[in-house]
């Protein structure tokens, strides 16, 4: 099954994979009008310190813990990825609080959890994060 | 192979999907007091405050016990085990027989003698869909209501109802709300808020005596109320195994593959103990994901398998109106303190290891921190002085994030 895979080596801390991001799940299809001054809450975050420059975003996990602890069954896996039904979901953040990637995210409003769904859910159709990187460090692929 | 499993929740849920993955033939039973799909119990007070409804807290799809191929016997109780005869007796007196079963049969409201309780004409506890479906009943905008208990469960049923009725009023014999889980400022934040939502805390207080509907206070203080909610704490249902010669201590004693004194005999859930890794100790832990954790090890051991449930750690994630109290592990050792307004963090550690934390509105990537409980992480392996201010892989290793981060998990 295909991945989203990091390569720590190759990322320039950009960001940009956290603008295509927000934007790809914005629900806007208008690049400008999606982002403009408005404070984006993307699925993928950079982390930064010196030289070191990485993205996480949820690595779908065959025995996701969020899944195992969510009290509303609002997480699932389909053998493909980790999903939320943000209409089953309470906003009680269990799964933010077991996640050790620290990557399902409270959304803008702290009402629900949002998470990445491989941009299944919205019309990009492909991981815009990855299509956008511009140094190939983020991949989306099959490895073991 | 005849599985029988006692409980339609999530410990319950857990073990029959665990079974249901190994054993694609074996006959599985699930056996409840309630008429429910199972259902997010903790889901009930999102319930009564309108966030969800009965068809969205089903914990699992509507087709989940015909897709799994899972019988079941609803709105029966479990009144024996037979664990020599591996059988189980029900309450319409049938027998149904087992090879392997599972004890996942929670816990029960916890209601102390008061004095003059059997005077009060309209009261409830609130663990159940049921609980909360009788108390929706009754609330009315005129309506007042007292709460005994200001722990979880009491403030998330005053959540619930806050908006619903008049005012809500509010004791328990702790200093501070949410004992379990805050020290006094965490707790302080937290009440300020409910307060903001018509409530009144009595703290350090307790009743003494009920009269109807008052309810007079060991301070003198009187209390005047429509609708009382018993929510001082809760019992795990440990009958069934103690009565069958299993071993039992405050909970059911298992191992850590979630197997019983009894041979074939498993128990998960809010019934059972488990070793808390942070405190060193056996204890109830009736949390959510803890009975998962719990009923997926039985299911796999009650196939078969081999599996092993070694890192218990307390952890809570519980929010009101648009708070979030995130929490984990036990509170000893040094701490690291951040607070600012309506934010607070609290980490404690010693000896090379976190060992808990509370983190009031600042959930973002807090599980980073519950994984270094998890995994009992020596502190001299990360930079703990950059994770103390903000939870981040780059405060691990790079060979740990080339496996976290470029390979499947």
């Amino acid at each position: 099954m295909k991945r989203i895979y990091v390569n720590e080596k190759w990322c320039l801390g950009c960001h940009l994979c956290e603008y295509e991001c927000a934007f790809a799940n914005s629900g806007v299809t208008d690049m400008v009008k999606a982002l403009k001054g408005k404070k984006i809450h993307p699925n993928i975050r950079v982390e930064d310190r010196g030289d070191v420059h990485f993205a996480v975003n949820c690595r779908h996990c065959t025995d996701a813990i969020c899944v195992r602890s969510c009290i509303a069954g609002a997480l699932s896996f389909d053998g493909e990825m980790v999903r939320i039904d943000q209409n089953k979901c309470v906003g009680c953040l269990t799964c933010v609080l077991v996640c050790p990637y620290g990557a399902i995210l409270p959304d803008d409003e702290g009402h629900v959890a949002q998470k990445c769904m491989l941009c299944t859910n919205n019309f990009t159709q492909e991981p815009n994060c990855v299509r956008h990187c511009l140094n190939n460090a983020i991949v989306y692929e099959e490895r073991d | 192979m005849q599985y029988v499993i006692i409980g339609n929740s999530t410990a319950a849920v857990a073990a029959a999907e665990k079974i249901r993955a190994i054993d694609t033939a074996g006959k599985i039973t699930m056996i409840s007091d309630e008429p429910y799909h199972t259902y997010g119990r903790p889901l009930i007070s999102y319930y009564l405050l309108g966030k969800t409804d009965a068809e969205r807290m089903k914990y699992r799809p509507a087709d989940f016990y015909e897709s799994n191929h899972i019988d079941t016997i609803f709105s029966t109780r479990v009144e024996k085990i037979d664990a020599e005869k591996k059988k189980v007796i029900l309450s319409d007196g049938k027998k149904v027989g087992y090879d392997k079963l599972l004890v996942a049969t929670g816990s029960r409201p916890f209601n102390p003698p008061m004095e003059g309780i059997e005077s009060v004409p309209c009261k409830f506890n609130f663990m159940t869909f049921d609980d909360a479906l009788a108390l929706e009943k009754v609330l009315l905008p005129e309506k007042s209501v007292l709460i005994i208990g200001a722990g979880l469960i009491g403030l998330k049923c005053l959540e619930g109802i806050a908006d619903k009725v008049r005012e809500v009023a509010v004791v328990d014999m702790a200093d501070r709300v949410l004992p379990s889980i805050l020290d006094e400022y965490g707790a302080s934040i937290v009440q300020r808020e409910l307060e903001g939502h018509k409530a009144t805390f009595y703290l350090s207080d307790s009743v003494q005596k009920f009269d109807g509907n008052t309810a007079h206070l060991k301070s003198g203080k009187e209390i005047s109320f429509d609708i009382l909610v018993v929510a001082v704490g809760v019992r795990p249902n440990v009958e069934l195994v103690k009565d069958a010669g299993g071993k039992v201590g405050r909970g059911i004693l298992t191992d850590d593959r979630q197997e019983t004194s009894l041979k074939d005999v498993y128990a998960a859930g809010d019934c059972t103990e488990s070793y808390d890794i942070t405190a060193h100790t056996s204890r109830i832990l009736a949390l959510l994901p803890n009975a998962q954790f719990q009923g997926a090890c039985a299911g796999v051991n009650m196939a078969g398998g081999e599996a092993h449930f070694t890192n218990a750690v307390p952890m809570n994630a519980i929010g009101f109106f648009g708070s979030h109290i995130l929490t984990a592990g036990s509170y000893f050792g040094d701490t690291y303190v951040e607070k600012s307004g309506d934010t607070y963090k609290k980490l404690f550690y010693s000896d090379n290891k976190l060992n808990g934390f509370i983190l009031v509105n600042m959930p973002d990537r807090a599980g980073i921190y519950t994984s270094l409980l998890r995994n009992a992480t020596p502190l001299d392996e990360v930079d703990f002085e950059a994770l103390k201010k903000d939870p981040a892989l780059m405060a691990f290793s790079a060979q740990y994030r080339a496996e976290k981060l470029s390979r499947r998990v």
